[in-house]
């Protein structure tokens, strides 16, 4: 017997423009609980913007198209109210956040996005096995936000924002860029701890990423649009052969 | 804001007013006679008499400053303010015997729980007068003394007589001329050679009455390798029509004594703040001026420290929130006068809905004072186009060995910061609180901790309203 996708998002032929620039051109994406989306295109192909817009950026107008995000029409939603819903982005470019203690921001975080108070010792408690499970340091949490971070530790300030606030739709947006080694497979652990509840969009430049996390599709975009998907082996195909090929089918 | 701080302070949570039930309220207006009244009430020595008149003809002839705000001082009503006001017979030492609707005002505005659970001593003044004081018996017998100012100068007034005006003449300028005329209340403390008190001591300046000019005066001496930190906070209803307060504050660091001042300025958008604080920093001592200014309609305040001897060390750390017809003109002065003297300054201050901040400040290094070294982080933000922001720094440098660093910035709070903390959760009032408070961490941060989450409150209620 199959059991029914429980879907979480569905984009179907959307446009959407920066600045009056036409970026995303008539793009369709379902994803359902479960799933592991990767999203890879060349520098500029509109990766970015197609997160930024499903998380409400304020400088992306969605010109046209549809967007559901478990069964709502996403544009009612204001960028705070989506994440109370569920949606999580994990930036390309996170934020410096001066003055703004870790610790304080995640609390605050996890209470705004349930709505409810967390009493003090729940917060430890989970901080503490997020932490672990990252292999993140303590002194992280009386830093300030971002602040003078390396790059690396900012993609994995995301991860654990990500696993403490356990989203239904996980958007990543090169979280894997600029890490060594060992931090992609602390990365990887995160996504995957997240994934089986989650629908997850992972957008990465690398194959390698995918060796650490196992992603039921590949998508792949050319100028604002998915031109190609597939499976893994998409992801190993580009690897070695680049995006000529895709751009001369297209 | 949660809507549970938004429970606990609603607005500007400390506009209420008790009924005027004042024993003794002056006619508005200010003469030599009202000013020699406010000495014959009190019983003063004549010395004292003479300088208050003395420094009521030097008020009269005095000109406003120009800087600041002209526009607003010059429309000062001097005659319509009263410049004294009893509230009751006496300083209390047990709430039990303050009239109960004054006992309940200094619940609200969270004394009376500070005091049980973390000071060493309180002095509580409402309009003119201290109307409850106490301080904890370990310190009284270390032979600390805090006590109003009125009650100093009756108790010890040879100690009174020897530095009062010494730090702040009567001629600075024109309002410390008005303190100097009609002072009544404030505080005078002084900790005995190698004493730390531990605890610190809090005074809480109540202006209750409509039109009412509060004028406290105090006095701090840490006497040698003495240290103490001093708290004041201060609230006031909100009226249509001005209040005035004028304080004059002196402190003296004697040789390796710490003393740190921390304010927590409150008032009502009717209160015009006009303050004249200084200190003297005597060998190897340390002198901390802790400022904030969250409130009133406008302040004009420049801490200053002269660092008179060799090794001494300056602090000054203060916020400005300047919101709607608000304007925060708010500095720092540091006079190096001795070598091997050392400043650190940082100043924070944000503008929102129009509202006016204005950094000032001077840096002074004399010739012989050599080896100094001064840091100097003057930072601004604003959270609209409507907001202003200036700053005027001034620098006198005589000593070419001084080690100097200025910063600077003025910055906005960017679109993505918000879109930042808007895909955590937060609206934009929330994301914008945190911001606010992050800006003012260095400040919050040197507070004692039910202070600093009191301060973030305040800052959260200020957030609210015209955003979005
Ligand atoms: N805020 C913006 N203002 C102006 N142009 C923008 C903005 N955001 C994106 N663009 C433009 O849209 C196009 C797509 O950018 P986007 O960031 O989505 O690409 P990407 O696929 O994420 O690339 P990369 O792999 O380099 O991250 C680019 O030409 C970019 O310059
Ligand atoms: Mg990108």
């Amino acid at each position: 017997m199959r059991v029914m996708p429980e879907e979480i998002l569905n984009i179907s032929n959307l446009y959407v423009s920066v600045e009056g620039t036409e970026i995303i051109k008539g793009l369709s994406l379902t994803i359902n609980k479960g799933e592991v989306h990767a999203l890879m295109g060349r520098n500029g192909a509109g990766k970015s913007t197609l997160a930024n817009a499903l998380m409400g950026h304020p400088a992306y107008s969605i010109d046209s198209g549809e967007i559901t995000y478990n069964g709502q029409q996403l544009e009612e939603l204001e960028v705070f109210e989506r994440a109370r819903a569920g949606m999580f982005l994990s930036f390309q470019y996170p934020s410096v956040l001066p003055g703004v203690k870790v610790g304080t921001f995640l609390k605050k975080s996890i209470e705004a996005v349930s709505g409810n108070p967390i009493k003090q010792r729940d917060f430890r408690n989970q901080l503490k096995a997020a932490m672990q499970l990252l292999d993140m340091d303590r002194t992280f949490l009386s830093r300030y936000v971002n602040d003078g971070f390396s790059g690396g530790e900012k993609k994995r300030l995301e991860i654990l924002q990500l696993v403490l606030l356990q989203p239904t739709l996980a958007m990543l947006d090169e979280t894997d860029s600029g890490l060594d080694i060992d931090a992609l497979k602390i990365v990887s652990k995160g996504i995957n701890q997240v994934a089986p509840q989650a629908g997850c969009l992972v957008i990465t430049h690398y194959q390698r990423l995918l060796e650490h996390v196992k992603a039921d599709y590949v998508h792949v975009m050319v100028d604002g649009n998915i031109v190609k998907s597939g499976g893994p082996d998409l992801a190993h195909k580009l690897e070695e052969q680049g995006y000529d090929w895709l751009e001369a089918e297209a | 804001m949660s809507d549970e701080a938004r429970d606990i302070v609603g607005d500007y949570r400390y506009g209420f007013h008790d009924e005027d039930k004042s024993i003794i309220r002056f006619d508005n207006g200010l003469s030599e006679q009202i000013v020699r009244d406010i000495s014959a009430i009190k019983n003063e020595p004549e010395w004292m008499t003479d300088i208050r008149v003395k420094a009521y003809h030097h008020f009269v002839e005095r000109e406003m400053p120009k800087w600041g705000n002209p526009e607003i001082l010059n429309d000062i009503d001097f005659e319509a303010i009263t410049y004294f006001l009893r509230s009751t017979d006496a300083t209390e030492d047990d709430w039990k015997d303050v009239p109960e609707d004054i006992q309940n005002t200094f619940d609200k505005v969270g004394l009376r729980e500070a005091e049980n659970t973390w000071l060493g001593g309180i002095t509580a003044q409402y309009d003119s007068e201290a109307v409850y004081h106490s301080i904890r018996e370990d310190l009284e017998s270390q032979g600390v003394i805090f006590l109003d100012m009125d009650s100093g100068l009756r108790e010890h007034p040879e100690l009174v007589k020897k530095y009062f005006g010494k730090v702040v003449p009567h001629s600075d300028n024109k309002f410390a001329a008005l303190n100097t005329a009609v002072w009544s209340g404030g505080s005078f403390l002084y900790i005995p050679k190698g004493v730390h008190v531990e605890m610190p001591v809090q005074a809480y300046f109540r202006i209750n009455a409509e039109n009412m000019g509060q004028f406290e005066r105090t006095l701090i001496l840490a006497d040698e390798g003495s240290s103490v930190h001093y708290i004041e906070g201060c609230t006031a209803p909100s009226y249509a029509s001005t209040a005035l307060h004028s304080a004059v504050v002196e402190l003296i660091a004697m040789d390796g004594a710490k003393i740190r001042y921390s304010t927590i300025q409150n008032w009502s958008n009717n209160v015009l703040n006009l303050v004249t604080k200084r200190a003297h920093a005597m060998k190897n001592s340390t002198v901390e001026w802790i400022d904030s200014n969250i409130g009133s309609g406008l302040t004009m305040k420049y801490p200053a420290i002269l660092l008179k001897g060799e090794g001494s060390h300056a602090e000054v750390v203060s916020v400005a929130y300047a919101g709607e017809n608000q304007h925060q003109d708010t500095g720092a002065k540091v006079h190096h006068l001795a070598a091997n003297t050392t400043s650190n300054i940082v100043s924070k201050s944000i503008s929102k809905d129009g509202g006016r901040s204005t950094y000032r400040g001077l840096l002074q290094v004399t010739p012989k004072a050599h080896n100094c070294r001064s840091k100097i982080v003057c930072d601004a933000l604003m959270l609209d186009q409507d907001s202003r922001s200036d700053t005027y720094p001034t620098m006198e440098i005589g000593n070419s060995s001084a080690d100097l660093e200025h910063e600077a910035s003025v910055s906005k709070v960017s679109g993505d910061q918000l879109f930042y903390l808007m895909s955590r959760g937060f609206n934009e009032q929330e994301a914008m609180g945190l911001i606010v408070n992050g800006f003012f961490d260095p400040f919050t941060r040197e507070l004692p901790s039910d202070y600093a989450v009191e301060m973030n409150k305040l800052l959260n209620i200020k957030m609210e309203g015209s955003i979005g």
